[in-house]
């Protein structure tokens, strides 16, 4: 792990502190996967799979980043959109690769409407905007369970007796998605030593990263920089800031429609009412694992952060077993570790700030005293 | 010069609300000429600027009077937006720059070079990709435009100010069509090396055709480096001329002026004063915006002292840093005790009070009752005000003491309130001043720090409230120490008058002397500088 | 017109629909043949519930703390307080002394810990909280896994260990409040006199507090921090302070909540425990920067009366249950209510 150059030194220390989190987390699965008994192919599988499942997720996450505005937990929100559009082509039983083009069709202009109206409120409640969004997610949840548990099957019509509930509207609790399982994942068939690479979905991420480079060097990216960095200068400069502010919601929960279709497409079935409610937050703590902070974050963070949050996942109810006996302790070793790793990384980000301003304040002393 | 001005005001005024700020304000700017913009706070600057630049704040109080002809043709801007596509920049004094992008990055902000592409059709123009190398170019250009040497792809969070200032200016001339610039004290935060390459970078920009405003208060550099300066007071030119044939001592006596008359009333009796009760020695305080650099001074028991000097010059801090609300350092001695800095507990409890300028963010809690605000501060320093219950193990409220104090004082200051009960919110700019000043007085204090106490109150309140200081002064000879941008108000109730210049006490002059005298104190004029002024 | 308008206005819109839409169920109870004393008795019991976990948000709203969404902290010292009074096998008023008795320390030690974290990130409490919330939760349930109780009701049967998910506490304390002083007014309806009178001896203490010197100067903290520290007073110190009292009002909330409820439910029980509290408090007319008791007897009962009525008027009028609906929207919406009406506050 030694960085060298001339001034080896210094540059290891800026490396330790500002990777602290996924190196905290290298070393726990160091410890944990001999305990764990997996075996090194079906881990390099098992992580294939969770990369292509997870990754689009958390790059809908990046945009808000930049635009200043923080971890977007309203991206809850497009993930509702998504399985709208899953529920509806399910429906109307469209398969394979033109049923999952539809349900993103469905989801777009639904994701774009609840991002314009998450983006108008947390402009409302600026320098709040996380708790705001992540308020505004359970919100909405309330109003998509309204939608799909009382509209569906009596407002919205329903055909498939298999979609509703025995009282004749609602949806079930668990969707199959055979119709479309997994059809991007296996769009083009590759496999290297028995380990299947989804390549179908790989394309589709590569081609979302460089739409997010791409989308930095743009006119619109370089707003939204600025907007992030500082409002106020950025609007006596004539830039629209509220409406910048609301476009960089408006993509990442449309992204976050698209992220939860690839995910449940890798899945295959969908728990109506609860797939989405886990979705920022995995999504969240995979980017943070991945050395993210609530300010800044970039591709390698999303794709390190999914790689390392998943592979603890994966690995230690199992390692919780052989070490005290108990499956369940793993898997609440793994919840505490996700909720956990936000926690820090919010003390973090704030205890920076505090002491940025501290120091800020200290810089206005008359350099003469 | 027989060329058509660039810029012409011809009979501007301005009233808020019936308080006139402006009054018949004319002059006019030829190409590449620099006017030197002179006068005390308050005198108008700022409403002059924001007319000009047609900031919303002045239509929607009813726009303003005259004319202003920009190229010839009478104009109205509509914002500074809109003023800027006219050719109409300005630099302002807190910088407007964003930290993580680069100099040439923010000297194009929101102006930059796009290259084309496809998707505008479909997404618009701000989809279009910025183009790196030419930003680069334009942003290298104007800072050579300037003078100066700074790299364009530094970034401005790791600048020091000056650099800051500069790359500020760089955009303003970026713009293709700048032809008059508005720099507002652009050499307050320079060191001096870098406040003389400012002023060369401005004639050369004025050799190139650009007009400059120039506002400052560094009197010297108005007439090194403006053609022609004017200076305003209440809202009225009231000085103008050559900028190469001015004296000094005539601008600041114009610019502070006013008749002596109200002062007649306070140089009374030739008051007798004891041994300090207050020594500063050195003392220095980080109060942004206001940060006093080094105060040597002792202040008389049962003196009305005033500290007086322009914005932003570090008069607030003193008052701040002695609290405790600022960090400072140097020795504050008080009744021949150390005062702790940085400790608001050290100094109220050796009996100093301090009324805030700032009213509501520092000196009420608006939303409780004008009775818990009077008494809050001896009710926490001084356990007064409170009842034991239960053999000691609670200590309670004192409703009825609480009652009794704030009927006290809404009769002796006359605050006007439906009672003690009412929120201090409901009440008036001069009565929660009143409100603050009994705050300060309840706790009996014998040395009482009062900020600007007349700021943004009506002119009947202000007499109220002067009134009230100089009585407390002399019925309980509290030592008291009033800060105020009005040079009037402290002439009329002090004692002495101490004036605070880039942080430090530029003389201390007594309430009659001439006005000039204040003038150059001011403007830091006699500083090290006095030969200089002698020629 | 004018008038209502102004009166609306000075109380905020959801807060009228609110109340006006609980007004609407009780009217409509007894036209769905919804016994109307049965409501009320339901309603009071939850009332007596929730009554001093609402009271939990007072202290740290009232000292500038924001919503406290780390009530679960709190919920978290009750829990063990709850558990370890019944490894002792204390039953009756002792039992559910006891378990107060044990709560508390927990409480202040946890609230210490807890303040002096959010004294480091001013502006940001309310996210943090949220999640340190989250994480003690999730810590707490290895916890409960390993911890060595052994009470045979309260670990799992076939391992011995490990302490089950929900434990019936109905042989020990259960009810002890509630029933205390119970007032049988009909059949459907009793009054939990005891646990109604504790919830107002809570009342009496936090509004005592606040009269007292160290209240006040807390108050302070509060509405203005600039003042307070102008007058002399350690910001941090009061935070914390509230804080512990915040985290501590919050353990004896849940062993009241227990008493009543009879069980105590372990592991993801107290998760979303923060929520309805939030939701209850802002209902009641409080804002982000301040909180009065009034605020928490009114918005307990409006909030409570809702999910009491709700499943039965609207059950019966739709044949639907659209009450677990109702209530995320209700309270989610209050919350988001609240938070954006901060700013307008501020930026003025």
């Amino acid at each position: 792990m030694k960085k060298t150059g001339l001034d080896g030194t210094f540059r290891l220390d800026r490396f330790l502190l500002t990777n602290l989190v996924p190196l905290l987390f290298i070393g726990l699965s160091a410890v944990a996967i001999p305990i764990s008994q997996f075996s090194g192919a079906y881990l390099v599988q098992e992580m294939m799979i969770r990369l292509a499942r997870n990754s689009f997720l958390v790059l809908s996450l990046l945009i808000p980043i930049i635009a200043g505005m923080g971890l977007n937990f309203g991206m809850v929100l497009g993930a509702m959109a998504g399985q709208i559009g899953l529920i509806l082509i399910t429906d109307w039983m469209i398969l394979g690769l033109p049923g999952l083009t539809l349900a993103a069709l469905i989801a777009t202009p639904i994701a774009m409407v609840l991002g314009w109206m998450c983006g108008a409120i947390l402009n409302r409640a600026k320098g709040r905007e996380m708790v705001t969004s992540y308020i505004l997610g359970f919100f909405i949840n309330g109003l998509y369970q309204l939608v799909v548990l009382y509209g569906f099957g009596k407002v919205v019509p329903i055909k498939s007796a298999d979609l509703v509930l025995s009282r004749g509207f609602g949806v079930r609790n668990a969707v199959n998605l055979l119709g479309i399982r997994n059809c991007l994942d296996n769009l083009i068939p590759l496999s290297i030593q028995g380990i299947r690479v989804p390549l179908g979905t790989f394309l589709v991420i590569g081609l979302f990263c460089l739409f997010i480079v791409w989308f930095r060097r743009t006119k619109l990216g370089q707003d939204m920089r600025a907007v992030g960095q500082d409002m106020d200068v950025a609007r006596s400069a004539g830039i629209p800031v509220e409406r910048t502010r609301i476009v960089s919601i408006v993509i990442s929960t449309v992204l976050a429609a698209y992220g939860q279709i690839i995910f449940l497409q890798n899945i295959g079935t969908m728990n109506t009412y609860n797939s989405h409610e886990q979705a920022g937050m995995f999504a969240i703590a995979a980017l943070l694992v991945g050395g993210a902070s609530v300010a800044r974050a970039t591709l390698p963070n999303v794709f390190v952060g999914v790689i390392l949050f998943h592979l603890m996942f994966v690995v230690s109810p199992m390692a919780g077993k052989y070490l005290i006996g108990e499956a369940q302790l793993g898997e609440y070793f793994r919840v505490f570790v996700s909720y956990g790793i936000i926690a820090v990384s919010l003390v973090l980000y704030e205890w920076r700030r505090a002491r940025d301003r501290a120091y800020a304040r200290r810089s206005l002393r008359g350099g003469e005293v | 010069m027989t060329t058509e001005p660039l810029l012409s005001m011809e009979g501007v005024g301005k009233a808020f609300y019936g308080n006139r700020v402006l009054r018949d304000v004319n002059f006019s700017l030829a190409p590449g000429e620099i006017l030197g913009l002179v006068g005390e706070n308050g005198a108008g600057k700022s409403t002059l600027m924001n007319i000009l630049f047609g900031m919303p704040v002045i239509a929607e109080t009813g726009g303003y009077e005259g004319t202003i002809r920009f190229q010839g043709r009478p104009v109205s801007f509509s914002g500074p937006l809109d003023a800027l596509d006219a050719g109409i920049g300005m630099v302002h004094q807190e910088f407007s720059l964003i930290p993580g992008f680069s100099a040439a990055e923010n000297i194009v902000l929101n102006r930059e070079s796009l290259k084309s592409s496809l998707l505008v059709e479909v997404f618009g123009e701000r989809i279009r990709p910025v183009d790196r190398g030419e930003i680069f170019r334009r942003g290298k250009g104007a800072i050579e435009k300037l003078g100066v040497s700074i790299g364009p792809d530094m970034l401005v969070s790791e600048m020091p100010v000056g650099h800051k200032q500069f790359t500020e200016i760089a955009r303003e001339i970026e713009k293709a069509d700048t032809k008059l610039l508005v720099l507002d004290e652009p050499t307050a935060v320079l060191t001096e090396s870098e406040a003389a390459i400012l002023l060369e970078s401005m004639r050369r920009l004025a050799s190139e055709g650009i007009s400059i405003i120039f506002i400052s208060h560094r009197l010297q550099e108005i007439i090194d480096v403006c053609d022609r300066y004017i200076v305003l007071r209440d809202g009225e030119v009231v000085k103008e001329g050559e900028a190469k044939t001015a004296d000094l001592r005539d601008i600041a006596r114009a610019m502070v002026g006013r008749s002596v008359a109200a002062v007649e009333s306070s140089g009374d009796e030739g008051r007798a004063f004891g041994e300090p009760i207050l020594s500063l020695d050195r003392l220095w305080v980080d109060m942004p915006g206001e940060t006093v650099r080094e105060i040597t001074l002792d202040v008389r028991r049962g003196e009305i002292l005033g500290i007086g000097g322009l914005a932003g010059q570090g008069k607030l801090g003193i008052a701040n840093g002695i609290m405790g609300l600022f960090p400072a350092g140097g020795t504050v001695t008080f009744e021949g005790c150390p005062i702790t800095l940085n400790d608001p507990r050290s100094a109220l409890s050796s009996g100093i009070a301090f009324v805030s300028e700032d009213r509501r963010g520092v000196g009420l809690l608006l939303e409780e009752p004008i009775k818990l605000n009077i008494a809050f501060t001896a009710l926490q320093m001084q356990n007064r005000f409170l009842k034991k219950r239960f053999g000691g193990l609670l200590t309670w409220r004192d409703e009825d003491a609480l009652d009794e104090l704030a009927r006290e004082y809404i009769e002796s200051l006359a605050i006007r309130c439906v009672s003690g009960d009412q929120k201090a919110q409901e009440l008036s700019g001069g009565n929660q001043q009143k409100v603050c000043l009994a705050k300060a007085f309840a706790v009996r204090p014998k040395l009482l720090f009062v900020s600007e106490p007349t700021r943004g109150i009506d002119v009947g309140a202000k007499k109220l409230v002067l009134d009230t200081i100089r009585r407390h002064n002399r019925e309980y000879g509290t030592t008291i120490l009033m800060t105020s941008s009005e040079l009037e108000e402290l002439r009329s109730v002090c004692d002495r008058i101490a004036i605070v210049q880039e942080g430090r006490l530029a003389g201390i002059l007594p309430p009659q002397a001439d006005r000039a005298e204040f003038g150059l104190l001011l403007l830091g004029a006699t500083r090290g500088t006095t030969g200089e002024v002698a020629s | 017109m004018g008038k209502l308008g102004s009166f609306v206005d000075h109380v905020g819109w959801p807060r009228v629909i609110i109340a006006v839409f609980l007004l609407l169920l009780f009217v409509a109870a007894p036209f769905v043949e919804v016994r109307l004393d049965a409501s009320i008795g339901d309603t009071l019991v939850r009332f007596g519930m929730n009554g001093v976990l609402v009271l939990a948000m007072v202290p740290m709203i009232q000292s500038g703390c924001g919503l406290n969404f780390g009530l679960p902290l709190g919920i978290i010292a009750g829990l063990l307080g709850a558990v370890t009074s019944l490894e002792l096998n204390l039953t009756g008023l002792a039992g559910f002394a006891a378990a107060l008795a044990i709560a508390v320390p927990f409480g202040l030690l946890f609230g210490w810990a807890y303040g002096r974290l959010l004294n480091k990130v001013k502006g940001g409490e309310m996210m943090i909280a949220t999640y340190v919330g989250f994480s003690s939760v999730a810590f707490m349930c290895m916890m409960w896994l390993l911890l060595p109780y052994r009470n045979p009701t309260m670990v799992w049967g076939y391992a011995g260990k490990g302490l089950r998910t929900t434990i019936s506490v109905q042989e020990y304390w259960g009810g002890v409040l509630s029933d205390l002083l119970g007032i049988r007014v009909t059949d459907f309806l009793s009054v939990p006199t005891g646990m109604l009178l504790f919830v107002g001896l809570m009342c009496l203490l936090v509004w005592a507090f606040f009269h007292t010197k160290t209240g006040t100067a807390m108050t302070a903290v509060g509405t203005n921090p600039d003042f307070a520290r102008a007058s002399g007073i350690d910001i941090d110190r009061m935070r914390t302070l509230s804080v512990m009292m915040s985290t501590t009002l919050g353990a004896v909330g849940i062993i009241v909540y227990q008493q009543s409820f009879g069980f105590i439910q372990l592991y993801m029980g107290p998760f979303f425990m923060a929520f309805p509290s939030v939701a209850a408090i802002l209902i009641g007319g409080a804002s982000v920067h301040k909180a009065t008791l009034t605020n928490v007897l009114i918005g307990t009962f409006l909030f409570q009366g809702i999910l009491t009525m709700t499943p039965s008027v609207i059950n019966s009028m739709l044949q639907t249950d659209m009450s677990e609906v109702i209530r995320i929207i209700v309270s989610n919406g209050m919350i988001l209510y609240a938070l954006t009406r901060v700013t307008r506050v501020n930026s003025k």
